[in-house]
């Protein structure tokens, strides 16, 4: 098989968002920042602030989770520092997995900065999908490309789901609020392959509002905690039975 | 001191912006390859999920802004319902948030308080 190639760098850093552009996340980063822009909103955040959080944090489930604890209800930066950690570590074996794809024609460590934070779920599925078919010299543009393309979906989206927030009668206001959870329930489910992945989210949906409605601390982070151990331990009796 | 409007920047850099990163640049750091389904891969994930499953949860159950005037049974069944219908469309993201947002919407044209 032929690799892909490109007449320049610039132009493979081009064809990389325009493949974003044209991508199915196109439309789910769309419809997440929408959601996630009117959250900001209702928590009293800024858009400037929430789109500086877009480009720095580049991660959808932290951006919730720091919306949504970093509000003036006295909720401790502890804890949300914890809970965006704990939200985070996927990130780990996503960098590991990417980076084989990248590494040969990285001139230095330098090179590969930028798409280190750029992986999130949208850049990283995409790149193992289509990396392999381009030729090694184009790689790293091509990658910074695509997420160029998702990141300025996203931050242009995340404006307007702020502003519409702002705008819209209180019963679509409040349907924009509800894009949130709706999406991230059905993604996350999607992303559920396994019965330890099923069992884990089942214990963070019955954890997550029985913690905070009696008011335990941290109680992010201990859902989180809680429902990822017992998931884990139930799964590993089960496989020592089975 | 760090003034009143500083504080939120400052507050996203080191609660949100460093201890998501710090995950990513470990990764470039230890360059060796960490396999997919070791334990404690499996093991953040779980954690992860539930973190994110709770936060979402949360989300519907104790709303705020607009959406709090949507009664509680009504969120909940929009988003039940939602569910279903993403399980029922080959597991439709799409499929899932349309029907949880009709269902939220036309309930809410009737029970909206």
């Amino acid at each position: 098989m032929t690799l892909r190639e490109f007449p320049s760098q610039p132009r493979a850093l081009i064809a990389g968002i325009l493949s974003a552009w044209g991508s199915v996340f196109f439309i789910v980063l769309a419809g997440t920042y929408i959601g996630l822009g009117a959250l900001a909103h209702n928590f009293g955040f800024s858009p400037w602030w929430f789109a500086l959080s877009t480009v720095i944090i580049w991660a959808a489930p932290a951006q919730v989770v720091l919306v949504s604890t970093l509000n003036a209800a006295g909720a401790s930066l502890l804890e949300a520092a914890i809970a965006v950690t704990l939200s985070a570590v996927r990130l780990f074996p996503m960098v590991v997995a990417l980076l084989p794809l990248l590494r040969k024609r990285a001139r230095s460590v330098r090179d590969l900065l930028l798409p280190t934070h750029f992986t999130s779920i949208s850049m990283w599925v995409e790149s193992l999908r289509l990396l392999p078919g381009i030729d090694h010299k184009f790689r790293i543009a091509f990658c910074n490309g695509l997420s160029v393309g998702y990141m300025s979906t996203a931050v242009g989206f995340g404006f307007v789901g702020f502003f519409l927030a702002a705008r819209l009668p209180p019963l679509l206001a409040g349907a924009l609020l509800f894009l949130t959870p709706m999406s991230f329930l059905t993604s996350t489910a999607r992303n559920c392959r396994q019965f330890i992945d099923v069992l884990a989210f089942i214990f963070g949906i019955v954890l997550g509002p029985l913690l905070a409605w009696y008011q335990v601390e941290l109680d992010l982070m201990w859902s989180g905690v809680i429902g990822g151990l017992a998931a884990y331990a139930i799964n590993r009796v089960r496989e020592a039975v089975v | 001191m760090i003034s009143a409007q500083a504080w939120p920047y400052v507050a996203l850099l080191l609660v949100g912006f460093l201890p998501n990163e710090v995950w990513r640049y470990l990764a470039l750091i230890m360059a060796h390859s960490l396999d997919e389904d070791s334990e404690l891969v499996v093991l953040a994930r779980t954690i992860a999920t539930a973190l994110i499953t709770g936060v979402v949860a949360k989300l519907v159950v104790f709303s705020g802004g607009e959406l709090a005037g949507f009664p509680f049974a009504l969120r909940l069944g929009a988003a039940a319902g939602g569910f279903i219908a993403f399980a029922v469309f080959r597991r439709s993201v799409f499929a899932g948030v349309a029907a949880g947002e009709a269902m939220l919407i036309v309930g809410g044209l009737f029970f909206r308080s």
